[in-house]
């Protein structure tokens, strides 16, 4: 039987964010990652939790303007199961569908997901790509953090001691694709060797080149990150053979990723240069 | 889908390969699905006890303290006076009454490593903790220190000097043969450890008794084992020692020898302590101290003429056996046994060394040696059916054992032999050649752009059947069936129900017997102070060699009792009892005719006899990342007589999983002599996504030795669904992967030239300054 | 702290740490072991249970999160007498070998034939793969549950 640190179960956000200002705990959504923390096996459990499960202000799914927005609390399941994501980012869906089996997908959420920060992060790459922005919440108001801004290092987030992350937003734009890929070691319940999604925008036909290029990674560095020189090999080419080659070698040349017990440095860049370049040979067609 | 294929009737099959042969059924089988599984109810309600679910109430809870380090002479414990260590109990090995010695085949394994004596691997246990509860039982852990003086470590079985046993096996002339061959192949194969992965871990509750005795509850395959263990170490005598399994999730090998060692842990802390002491394993404790397949090192030369006529094999086997003994030799023995696979060659020299590293010990599973150097032997069938471009099918066609073949050994196999049978049916079920035309068209066609590419392989392989050699005279084992006061029949023995099925059979085999039906009969507790010592249930030796025991007490008790009321037992053995009281018959094993082995040269009838099997497997390989799909596998397994379809299925299906994980994706790596894989985010194994669709087909070729003709079945699956699916692999791919696993890592590498991954089962060094 | 919720129906009370465990708290304070614990850490799904119906690992939910909630385990099942359509089809089928597996498997099962969506090999293989079992190969478990999902048609074609 696991410690079992003190936790306070708010049931109104303001009630949280008194907590959190008093006595930071960590906060715990589904408890996917932080119930494996408490086993003590992993350094040591958190002194004090705070179980956010309760607040429903940190639900659901909706389209503003221009942007879907998630509750923090928003499951992989909901996720799956949503029309509106199903409409506007199917990516998403699909991404959510690897994730753990059904057990892990009916309790994790895309804000824990965020919030956990590890490398593996399933959704993270999707944040990543799609240009997210991350609404942050406390006693002192609300504030926005780009998903570019919001893992500074290994393990950790922008979050503040007193603070709640309550949504992700996602822009919304009609002519932007998206493409999301993950490489583990089983079809289910596997933590990715290597994660990846990549976005673009084109206007229609066959010629069009790729504007606002975004590759993001995740388990190839001590953060999700974005291959920004691959970007820029891909930023207004054509998803041809040439382009692919090259956007392959120069994303083998920028990783550096390590070795570890899921897999080794030298498989994760190749099958990242690889992955990528089929992904863009899918695209072009050829 | 399963297919029941009676030996000898491929024409059959092959008009109609779903019709089962009505007058094929086996005379003494009572009815084509068997009976229910008998404690299947009780499993499906959460009604069952398995050993964590008991209570004792008051009973305290025990931990280990272990070793950090690979090698090391222990120094002392220092308690930070800081604790109140009043309030728990801590035994060492001064606390041990008799010899310190987990008793196994060497007496090399302490049971806590005694001040100023050697750690030998990053598992080690060194002394042990009782407390009321877990709070104070994790705080007592936090305040002991342990001082240690590092020793080198040695990782790699091959740099290793400290050697556990050696064996060879010789016939004809090797010399001769290679002189004489045609064409050379030689080949290197690797593989790594393979955890069991009973999904139950491990687990036991010791109760003190008033007597000095204890009374031990727990999850394991052999409670004699654990008998014997406890009366040599704590100094108790038959009846002072009590060994009760409880239900148990799973064992595979795994539960074989390592819960003697938890068993002797909780009981020296519940004599210490003078209450009950709960040693429950979490998954990261199990993964990390518990014993694990053998890596091997398996070097091949193999000479052939053009024709494919087999005329050498030289064989050198190196196992690692980890930090002690355990069961190496037999682990060892029974590899070297297997490893030229089941194939008739002249000229042949086996050789084999199980060797000591500082890694936690390695032990049984399933196979038992076998799946580790019928992989090796399978993949140079494999290489060689390419370089002579002949299918690999007809190679073992024409080298595969038929009856009258000589093995290494010098075994005449007289009987029972279905190599040909299993390969055809295997063969035909899975239409392997049409698969094979069409995967290698595909092959040769192949863009370079194309993103999928299939295969199908092919492998087969033999299982001595029951212990090797002497081993079962040795076990003398004892069954009994009796007939009760009450009225009531029940078998007696020590056979573990652990999901194969035991419980079921044994009532099934004795009230067919009887002429009763099965529910009529009950399986006594495995319980050490009710039943008799029948011996441990491994090597596939419970439904041959203790069936077989249970059988013939069913038949001495039915003619004792009919011929004292001259009716028909199922309606007499109730006024039987009556009138004359309770009637027990105990069966002693007497060897099987004309099985001889000598023990010191290696020479004779290895098993009495052999099951067959042949696996072929369909995959799909992503040519951008190396991963593998399994997709569907077709396993045909020979096990004499099927006792019981629906049970011995599950066997091969469940097998087969184990060996497709093996081949695969199941990996252990090494730091400094420790797992890394050691949770279960991390030793990763099929999930039913990942799990290929198996087709089962039962053969049946009779062993005439057991009344039953059974020869047992769970360990065939696991010798050949390996090489079949690396063969896959090849097939789709065209490379080779010598190391098990096939990891996506080592088959990209072998596709592009990259880098190999480093051997699988080798641990990587600790950084440097020592410890890491 | 006091929780409340329901276990197969019957209202409970529980007076334990907010982040004690589901599993420990029905095996520990409300003896209910029929559900196991494998792992630890949500990745065998031993421990599976169905909480407000969904199925979940109950060793990754502290029991504050259960407040009110209404769970379900293999108890809440058929008894050993009378087991339900889904216990009898693992049954008849071989579906049960070890049984460690089984109750955790059973309760995904139940989630997924809850559905009442299609059951083909795929769906069944999917709605299962956060349940490990190591002895059957998963074969006759994924028949058990599609003759459980045929019988339940059957008998409610709606």
């Amino acid at each position: 039987m696991p410690i079992e640190p003190p936790v306070d179960s708010p049931r109104s956000l303001t009630d949280a964010y008194a907590l959190l200002a008093d006595m930071p705990g960590r906060p715990v959504a589904g408890g996917t990652d932080l119930l494996v923390q408490i086993t003590g096996e992993l350094g040591e459990p958190p002194a004090r939790v705070l179980d956010i499960w309760h607040l429903d202000a940190l639900r659901g799914i909706t389209v503003e303007a221009d942007a879907l927005v998630l509750g923090a609390l928003t499951t992989y399941t909901e996720i799956r199961r949503s029309p509106l994501v199903a409409e506007f980012l199917p990516v998403l869906g699909e991404a959510a569908a690897t994730i753990g089996a059904a057990q892990i997908q009916n309790r994790g959420t895309i804000g824990g997901n965020a919030a956990n920060a590890s490398p593996a992060g399933d959704t993270l790459p999707l944040l990543l790509a799609c240009d997210a922005a991350l609404v942050l919440g406390s006693a002192r108001g609300e504030r926005i953090v780009a998903a570019g801004a919001f893992w500074p290092a290994y393990r950790r987030t922008a979050l503040a001691p007193d603070e709640l992350l309550l949504r992700i937003r996602f822009p919304l734009a009609p002519d932007r694709q998206v493409r999301f890929r993950k490489v583990g070691t089983r079809r289910a319940q596997a933590i990715s060797k290597v994660v990846m999604a990549l976005a673009w925008r084109a206007d229609e036909g066959d010629h069009a080149p790729w504007r606002d290029v975004r590759l993001a990674l995740g388990s190839v560095a001590a953060t999700t990150i974005r291959a920004t020189d691959t970007e820029a090999v891909l930023e207004g080419a054509l998803p041809d053979e040439r382009t692919a080659d090259r956007a392959a070698s120069t994303l083998a040349g920028e990783l550096n990723p390590i070795d570890d017990v899921r897999s080794s440095a030298d498989y994760r860049r190749a099958v990242a240069a690889r992955v990528l370049h089929r992904l863009i040979r899918d695209e072009g067609g050829w | 889908m399963t297919r029941i294929l009676p030996a000898g009737t491929q024409e059959l099959l092959a008009t109609d390969p779903l019709l089962v042969p009505p007058g094929s059924r086996t005379p003494g089988r009572a009815t084509q699905r068997g009976p229910l599984r008998r404690e299947g109810p009780a499993k499906l309600t959460g009604v069952a006890k398995y050993a964590d679910d008991l209570v004792f109430p008051g009973a305290w809870y025990g931990a280990t303290v272990r070793s950090t380090q690979p090698h090391a002479t222990l120094l002392a414990f220092d308690l930070d006076d800081a604790f109140d260590w009043s309030q728990v109990v801590l035994v060492t090995a001064a606390d041990i009454p008799g010899d310190n010695v987990v008793s196994l085949i060497r007496d090399d394994q302490p049971i806590l490593v005694p001040i100023g004596g050697e750690i030998r691997h990053q598992a080690e246990a060194l002394c042990l903790i009782a407390a009321a509860d877990r709070e104070t039982l994790r705080a007592a852990k936090r305040h002991l220190g342990v001082r240690t003086e590092r020793l080198p470590a040695v990782f790699d079985p091959l740099d290793s000097t400290e050697e556990f046993s050696h064996i060879e096996v010789r016939r004809g002339d090797l010399e001769a043969g290679f002189a004489q061959a045609e064409l050379v192949i030689e080949g290197t194969y690797r593989v790594g450890h393979q955890e069991q992965l009973y999904i139950e871990n491990q687990a036991m509750i010791a109760v003190p008794v008033a007597d000095g005795g204890v009374t031990v509850h727990g999850s394991c395959q052999c409670p004699f084992y654990i008998h014997r263990a406890l009366k040599r170490s704590l100094q108790l005598t038959d009846a002072q020692a009590v060994v009760v399994q409880a239900e148990t999730g799973g064992g595979f090998g795994g539960k074989e020898e390592y819960p003697s060692v938890i068993a002797l842990h909780a009981a020296l802390l519940a004599r210490k302590a003078g209450k009950a002491v709960r040693m429950i394993y979490d998954r990261h404790e199990d993964l990390s101290a518990t014993t694990k397949r053998h890596p091997a090192v398996i070097h091949h030369r193999t000479g052939v003429m053009r024709d494919g006529t087999l005329v050498a094999q030289e064989i050198d086997v190196v196992m690692d056996g980890g930090g002690y003994c355990t069961l190496t030799p037999v682990v060892l023995s029974r590899g070297v046994l297997h490893a030229g696979g089941p194939y008739r060659c002249p000229n042949v020299r086996i050789s084999g060394r199980s060797m000591a590293t500082n890694t936690p010990p390695n032990g049984a599973f399933r196979g038992f040696g076998a799946p580790q150097t019928e992989f090796a032997a399978e993949m140079q069938v494999n290489r060689i059916a390419e370089a002579l471009a002949v299918s690999p099918l007809e190679l073992r066609r024409k080298w595969a054992y038929r009856e009258g073949d000589t093995t290494p050994t010098g075994q005449v196999l007289r009987e029972s032999v279905a190599a040909i049978e299993v390969l055809e049916a295997a063969a035909e079920a899975s239409d392997f050649a049409r698969h094979s035309a069409q995967t290698q068209n595909a092959r040769a066609a192949r863009q370079s752009g194309a993103r999928l590419a299939s295969g199908i392989g092919i492998a087969m392989g033999w299982h001595g059947a029951g212990f090797t050699g002497s081993g079962e005279v040795h076990i003398a084992g004892v069954a009994s069936v009796e007939l009760t006061d009450d009225g009531v029949v029940r078998v007696l023995t020590a056979q573990t129900e652990m999901g194969q099925g035991t419980k079921t059979i044994f009532p099934q085999l004795v009230a067919e017997e009887l002429g009763l039906e099965p529910d009529a009969v009950e399986n006594a507790p495995q319980d050490t102070s009710i039943v008799p010592d029948s011996g441990p249930t491994v090597a596939s030796r419970t439904a041959m060699v203790v069936g077989g025991l249970i059988i013939k007490a069913a038949r001495h008790l039915r003619a004792q009792v009919e011929a004292v009321t001259d009716r028909p037992f199922a309606d007499s053995y109730r006024d039987f009892v009556l009138e004359h009281g309770a009637l027990r018959v105990d069966e002693h094993f007497e060897p099987y005719p004309n099985v001889e082995f000598d023990d010191a040269t290696y020479t004779g009838d290895a098993y009495p006899a052999f099951g067959w099997a042949c696996a072929v497997a369909r995959v799909e390989v992503d040519l951008d990342t190396g991963e593998v799909a399994v997709r569907d596998v077709v396993s045909a397994d020979d096990a004499g007589r099927i006792i019981h379809p629906v049970l011995a299925e599950g066997q091969v299906e469940g097998g087969t999983l184990q060996a497709v994980g093996y081949a695969t994706i199941e990996e252990i790596k090494l730091l400094d002599g420790r797992y890394l894989n050691d949770r279960l985010a991390t030793y990763l194994i099929p999930t039913a996504l990942d799990a290929p669709r198996i087709e089962a087909i039962l053969v049946e070729k009779p062993f005439s030795g057991a009344p039953h003709g059974a020869k047992g079945i769970g360990e065939l699956p696991m010798d050949v669904g390996a090489p079949a699916v690396v063969a896959a692999i090849h097939d789709a791919t065209g490379v080779w992967i010598h190391d098990l696993p096939a990891t996506a890592e080592r088959i990209l590498a072998a596709m592009t030239g990259a880098p190999v991954p480093d051997p699988p089962g080798v641990s990587v060094p600790a950084p440097e300054g020592g410890a890491a | 702290m006091s929780y409340r919720f329901f276990v197969n129906g019957d209202p409970v009370e529980v007076e334990v740490p907010g982040m004690r465990r589901l599993l420990d708290v029905l095996r520990e304070d409300l003896a209910l072991t029929g559900t196991k614990e494998g792992c630890g850490e949500g990745e065998c799904g031993a421990c599976s249970v169905l909480l407000d119906g969904a199925v979940v690992d109950s060793c990754l939910v502290p029991v504050c999160q259960v407040d009110g909630a209404s769970v379900r385990t293999v108890e809440g099942l058929g008894s050993e007498q009378a087991l339900n359509d889904l216990q009898a089809a693992f049954l008849e089928t071989g579906g049960a070998q070890c049984g460690i597996c089984t109750p955790g498997m059973l309760m995904a099962a139940e989630a997924f034939l809850a559905t009442n969506g299609p059951s083909d090999d795929e769906l069944i293989r999917e709605a299962i793969a956060g349940n490990l079992c190591r002895c059957t190969g998963y074969t006759k478990i994924v028949e058990a549950i599609a003759l459980a999902a045929a019988q339940r048609r059957a008998a409610d074609p709606h």
